[in-house]
């Protein structure tokens, strides 16, 4: 069947991943790194935009995780990278639940200014705020791992597994959610709210869970991002980094859930080549890629793979 | 005779000084199929809008089995058993028949918090199961898998309705259900949709411009002129009525075999 085979081929890919860190050099291994963190963030944009709803904003939760993970660090000496990924996710969540009551109200262009402009204020406050170090940010603990404490490369190694490991659970979470009745409901709230509502289904209600999930998504993503880079700053809520992420979907598509990891991978190579080969006009090389994804892969990376079910069955006769 | 499912009391409805409905009261019997006739702007629609909970009445009461439903949200009127289709068919275009029917299904056995539509499964066996019946139901199974934007227009009636029905509602409301269908289709797709609905025991509050239709389907006809109603009985006798025959159905009696005709 069809489903047993995406499991396998996930799985392997999986598997794929977690043993190329065993012979990879050190810089993949962190540039791999962070693709995944941020591969996590998409996922999220891709709850919101299967329901239609493109958000310029998930930097805010991207930030809020991270500095959260800084600052419990800082404050606490909590220095376990699971547990400071789940208080970054966490807080995020609970930020986006309570943006959620505004947020869900809007659609379309309005939303997606909307969560700019949410954004951007977290940015306006932190580079005013001088205790976090302002536009420098500040710097984050070296993370533990269930109480082993590695160095350089082993370090390197074991968040890049522990990055791994959760995003394969938000992938299954996410994907089980997709099957669920809240999840499924993404393509007929972007159709028709009249007839969801009248189907006696709350569409905001629908569309605040959705932003939890993304904002829950959105602040792991940052945490990790965080722990694997080692430092924080304002510019994680910046609104270009809104719109990397916004790029990275665009480049995995909202099909399903794996192409969000593979997309990010591919964006963070492609800059990391560019940048090297291109120092000049890498953003020209980047601008490219977009504009031939979008003409060439409207349904992004995800489609060479897995085209999406709706359109299968618009094909059956 | 039965207890009224539905009793209507004093219902008005004014958007500033505009009156668009009035001392409404009726009363409905489960099961039976009811007409609703007027012309353009006499309140129908708003009667059925109060009733649905898309619009909250200025004056007056909405009872369903006994219960106060006047000003809810549609959507607790809608989980209640009061369902209705749309005049322009309310479709997820860009799902296939099957899909949209079982997302209907879906939805409505769905519990309604934070965390219940998150843990139900979408196609769970049963709503696949019910989508398929009302797709037999509604004779509309051989377009099972045809994406719903491209459906002919007496379909995505069908499937409307039948997205209504999904939610078991014992009270449904029809707005205009054969609008925009020739009229060769008119009398096929109203003996389609009541027959489906008879089979489900289904009260019927139905929308009509078609003098024909009306006599041939309902058991009840209310002509609504001026937002309120100004003849309730047997379709012979709200028909035979002399305020209905000059406000209302003269002038469509005159009109081509019953092409509409606005007064």
């Amino acid at each position: 069947m069809a489903k047993q085979g995406r499991i396998a081929a996930s799985s392997a890919l999986l598997a794929a991943a977690a043993v190329a860190a065993l012979v990879l050099p050190g810089w993949m291994i962190s540039l791999a790194t962070i693709a995944f963190a941020n591969g996590l963030v998409v996922l999220g944009l891709i709850v919101l935009w299967r329901a239609g709803l493109v958000s310029f904003g998930q930097a805010l939760y991207y930030c809020i995780g991270a500095y959260a993970v800084a600052l419990v660090g800082r404050w606490t000496g909590m220095t376990d990278a699971l547990v400071l990924a789940l208080i970054g996710g966490g807080s995020a969540g609970l930020v986006a639940f309570g943006v959620g009551f505004l947020l869900a109200r809007y659609r379309e262009i309005f939303f997606a200014m909307l969560s700019l402009a949410l954004s951007m204020i977290l940015y306006g406050l932190l580079v005013k705020t001088e205790s976090l170090g302002s536009t420098d940010g500040f710097s984050v603990i070296a993370p533990t791992f269930f109480g082993y404490a590695p160095h350089q490369q082993a370090l390197l190694v074991a968040l890049y597994w522990l990055v791994l490991a959760i995003c394969a659970v938000a992938a299954l979470l996410v994907g089980a959610y997709f099957r669920s009745v809240g999840g499924a409901l993404a393509i007929p709230l972007r159709d028709n709210e009249i007839r969801v509502e009248f189907l006696g289904m709350s569409a905001s209600r629908l569309i605040h869970t959705k932003l939890v999930i993304s904002g829950l998504l959105g602040g792991m993503g940052g945490a990790l991002a965080a722990l694997a880079v080692g430092h924080v700053d304002p510019n994680m809520s910046y609104w270009t980094t809104s719109g990397e992420f916004v790029f990275i979907t665009i480049l995995a598509g909202a099909g399903s859930v794996v192409p969000a990891f593979v997309g990010s991978l591919a964006f963070e190579s492609v800059r990391s080549f560019a940048f090297a080969m291109l120092p000049q006009l890498w953003q020209m090389l980047l601008g490219s890629v977009l504009l031939l994804t979008i003409l060439f892969l409207p349904q992004g990376l995800g489609s060479l793979i897995m085209r999406p079910r709706w359109r299968r069955d618009a094909e059956a006769p | 005779m039965s207890a009224p499912i539905l009793s209507v009391r004093d219902l008005g409805k004014r958007f500033g000084s505009m009156v668009a409905a009035r001392d409404i009261t009726v009363s409905v019997p489960a099961h039976q199929t009811v007409g609703v006739i007027g012309s353009n702007g006499a309140g129908k629609t708003t009667f059925i809008n109060m009733i649905t909970g898309h619009l909250r009445p200025t004056r007056g009461t909405i009872d369903f089995e006994g219960r106060d439903i006047t000003g809810l949200p549609s959507r607790r009127i809608t989980a209640m058993g009061v369902s209705r289709s749309f005049q322009v068919p309310q479709i997820f275009p860009s799902l296939t028949v099957f899909e949209n029917m079982c997302a209907a299904a879906a939805i409505c056995r769905a519990p309604k918090n934070f965390l219940g539509h998150v843990r139900t499964p979408f196609r769970s066996r049963e709503s696949v199961a019910e989508a398929d019946t009302l797709l037999e139901l509604f004779q509309i199974a051989r377009y099972r898998d045809t994406l719903a934007v491209t459906l002919p227009q007496g379909v995505r009636k069908l499937l409307d309705i039948g997205m209504a029905v999904a939610g078991a509602p014992r009270l449904l409301l029809l707005d205009e259900p054969t609008s925009g269908i020739s009229i060769e289709e008119k009398f096929n797709l109203m003996q389609v949709i009541m027959s489906a609905l008879r089979h489900r025991k289904i009260t019927v509050l139905f929308v009509e411009h078609d003098m024909e239709i009306v006599e041939r389907f309902a058991q009840r006809v209310l002509a609504f002129y001026d937002g309120t109603v100004i003849a309730d009985g047997t379709p012979a006798e709200t028909l035979a009525d002399a305020r209905v025959q000059a406000l209302i159905s003269g002038p469509r009696a005159r009109g081509a075999s019953g092409a509409v005709v606005h007064v």
